[in-house]
């Protein structure tokens, strides 16, 4: 075996404390660039968290919608427009929209009314924990989330308030749906999301179309835009695509994740940097004789680069290890940190990445050496 | 005759730039044969360490000619040079410049990584170059374990372990007593007997003369005098040699 990787460590665990230092540059940054690009595919996944569970194959929407929570409507008469057209086999109506939750006591909260017909598969609620769907026909009947609970003022099942001046009455409890927005969704059906959004009876906010068995998708999906006027008819996946593009780069708030983790990269890569260097300094006559005995300078920066991946592999371990708590921690809340094996494969080759960079300002060092020098010294 | 290991051809060496530069070398020319060890004397800024390095191919002549193993390394850049000298040159330094944080069998073993060999025939290699200097029970040290006679007996092995033509030594006795020296210099002068190689070594101390097979005396840039040394001489030649340098070497210091 080669003597670069007992050179380049021992050079490294020559100074621990220097060592410790760099190592925590790199947990500190990588740590940094984990929550941010975690919460950006976190931000990326929640925003598109009922177009990922509603029931369709198609999305009929107002032409220029931005994202789901755009409240803009549609006439009635576009859905039979739709269901005119060869391949669809349902239209259902989705109604969306914010409201004031008026608590038993009086308190209020805004809330986000998802209204949905619950004898077609349109968007209904999952992960129910108390109730169920069907309790959601009975009269002022919704369906709310756990998390929310306290918001609400409500302890379950059973529990009453007043939206828009009507009754309601917590009839299924759901588990982990959690708006980005904090606003908490509520459940219903189509007719009471009209009511509590004060939509007409003719309105929609989006039609979910399912295609016909053997239809294909991309046919409809022309067919629909081509007989619907001021509309776009979207598949989810574009759908998903235009909402996050909307929520990420439309209001800035993906540029400032990617700052961050940008930041993070150069806070590394500058600390990272600077102990190398001074490594490189405090080596330089182990280096010299290298050069003196021979070696070319191919081998010298192999020394110096193995250092700086030896640093990385340590660092990105243990901020793995800490970007794992900050998963566990934030799993619940509604902006989870998100780590999926390819960010975490992502994260480690930015880790070898932003070493092998800051070993340059080492490399360029030693390739100045002149070997000359291990007379005089 | 054999063609010399090494061989410098009227060297001449500016150091430095404008009013401050000097003529280290005025047109020197010196042969490294094998089976000879060659001292090189003179005192302080005489241009010793500028030779060696030359020789070494550690630094380029402003004018004139190396040959080192047959080729000349005119127009040869740092990789180009950095190549001959781990092909053909075993250096030995003044400090050691041995790695503390390696073995000394990682130390010679080192020579032997620079040029890719790191095999299991390496590391037998470099358990053969440790006990030719004495060593092989001292493989696991760490150099602050070692004397600095013992260090410099694992700089030596490893300017040999690579088995290059030319060992070239600056002051390798100069931080050592006089009985580490001698050991030192007798290592060196039995390295030399191999005729397949050449050793020089730059010396201030007087005491090894009686190693050396040729003396060449260095001034002011210039080669002022060669003669035999006392390993070439009868006992009592080799008396007077030192005694004739002692006499010179003291005029020049004061």
């Amino acid at each position: 075996m080669s003597l670069i990787y007992r050179l380049a460590s021992r050079n490294l665990l020559h100074d621990r404390l220097r060592f410790v230092a760099t190592v925590i540059g790199i947990v500190f940054s990588i740590v940094l660039v984990t929550v941010q690009l975690g919460l950006y595919l976190g931000f990326g996944r929640i925003v598109t968290t009922m177009i990922d569970h509603a029931s369709a194959d198609l999305w009929i929407m107002p032409a220029g919608t931005k994202c789901f929570e755009d409240p803009s409507t549609l006439d009635e008469r576009k859905r039979f427009q739709a269901l005119a057209i060869n391949g669809v086999a349902q239209a259902t109506p989705v109604v969306i929209g914010y409201a004031d939750w008026r608590t038993a006591e009086g308190g209020t909260s805004p809330v986000f009314i998802v209204g949905s017909d619950l004898r077609a598969e349109g968007l209904l609620p999952w992960n129910l924990v108390e109730g169920s769907l069907d309790a959601l026909a009975i009269p002022g009947a919704v369906a709310v989330d756990r998390s929310y609970f306290d918001r609400l003022g409500v302890s379950g099942i059973g529990a009453n308030a007043e939206i828009r001046g009507h009754k309601v009455e917590v009839r299924a409890v759901t588990k982990g749906i959690r708006s980005f927005t904090t606003t908490p969704y509520v459940f219903t059906t189509l007719d009471r999301g009209r009511l509590f959004t004060g939509t007409s009876a003719n309105k929609a906010t989006y039609f979910l179309v399912r295609v016909a068995p053997g239809a294909d998708v991309e046919s409809v999906r022309r067919g629909l835009e081509a007989n619907l006027s001021d509309v776009d008819v979207l598949t989810p996946t574009q759908f998903r695509d235009r909402s996050r593009s909307f929520w990420l780069f439309g209001t800035g708030a993906g540029f400032a994740l990617f700052a961050g983790a940008l930041l993070g990269m150069i806070v590394g890569t500058v600390i990272v940097a600077q102990t190398l260097y001074s490594s490189t300094k405090d080596h330089i006559n182990e280096f010299a004789t290298l050069r003196a005995i021979g070696s070319s300078s191919v081998y010298i920066h192999k020394v110096i680069i193995c250092q700086a991946l030896i640093s990385a592999v340590i660092g990105f371990c243990l901020a793995a290890g800490i970007g794992l708590i900050v998963v566990a921690a934030t799993a619940d809340t509604a902006l989870p940190v998100i780590m999926t094996p390819a960010l975490t494969l992502v994260l480690f080759l930015l880790t070898l990445a932003m070493c092998v960079v800051s070993a340059m300002a080492a490399i360029l060092q030693v390739t100045r050496i002149d070997p000359v020098m291990v007379f005089t010294r | 005759m054999t063609e010399p290991i090494v061989e410098a051809v009227d060297i001449v060496k500016l150091l430095g730039k404008g009013a401050a530069q000097v003529q280290a070398l005025k047109g020197i020319s010196l042969a490294l044969k094998g089976g000879e060890l060659t001292l090189l004397i003179g005192p302080s800024g005489s241009g010793k360490t500028t030779l060696l390095s030359i020789l070494g191919c550690m630094m380029t002549p402003t004018r004139g000619t190396v040959r080192m193993g047959g080729r000349s390394t005119e127009g040869a850049g740092p990789e180009e040079l950095a190549k001959l000298r781990r092909e053909h040159v075993g250096f030995i330094f003044q400090s050691y410049h041995l790695f503390p944080t390696l073995t000394a069998a990682d130390n010679v073993r080192l020579a032997l990584d620079v040029r890719g060999d790191n095999s299991a025939h390496s590391i037998a290699r470099t358990k053969d170059a440790l006990a030719m200097v004495g060593l092989a029970h001292k493989s696991n040290a760490f150099p602050l374990e070692l004397s600095g006679g013992e260090q410099q007996r694992v700089a030596i092995a490893r300017a040999i372990v690579g088995q290059p033509s030319a060992i070239l030594a600056d002051e390798p006795t100069a931080s050592l007593d006089g009985e580490n020296g001698n050991a030192v210099m007798t290592l060196l002068a039995g390295i030399a007997k191999d005729r397949s190689r050449g050793v020089l070594v730059v010396a201030h101390d007087l005491r090894i003369l009686r190693f050396a097979d040729r003396v060449v005396h260095i001034e002011d840039g210039c080669i002022v005098r060669e003669e035999r040394g006392g390993a070439a001489l009868t006992k009592d030649e080799g008396d007077g040699a030192i005694h004739d340098h002692a006499e010179k070497h003291d005029r020049v210091e004061e």
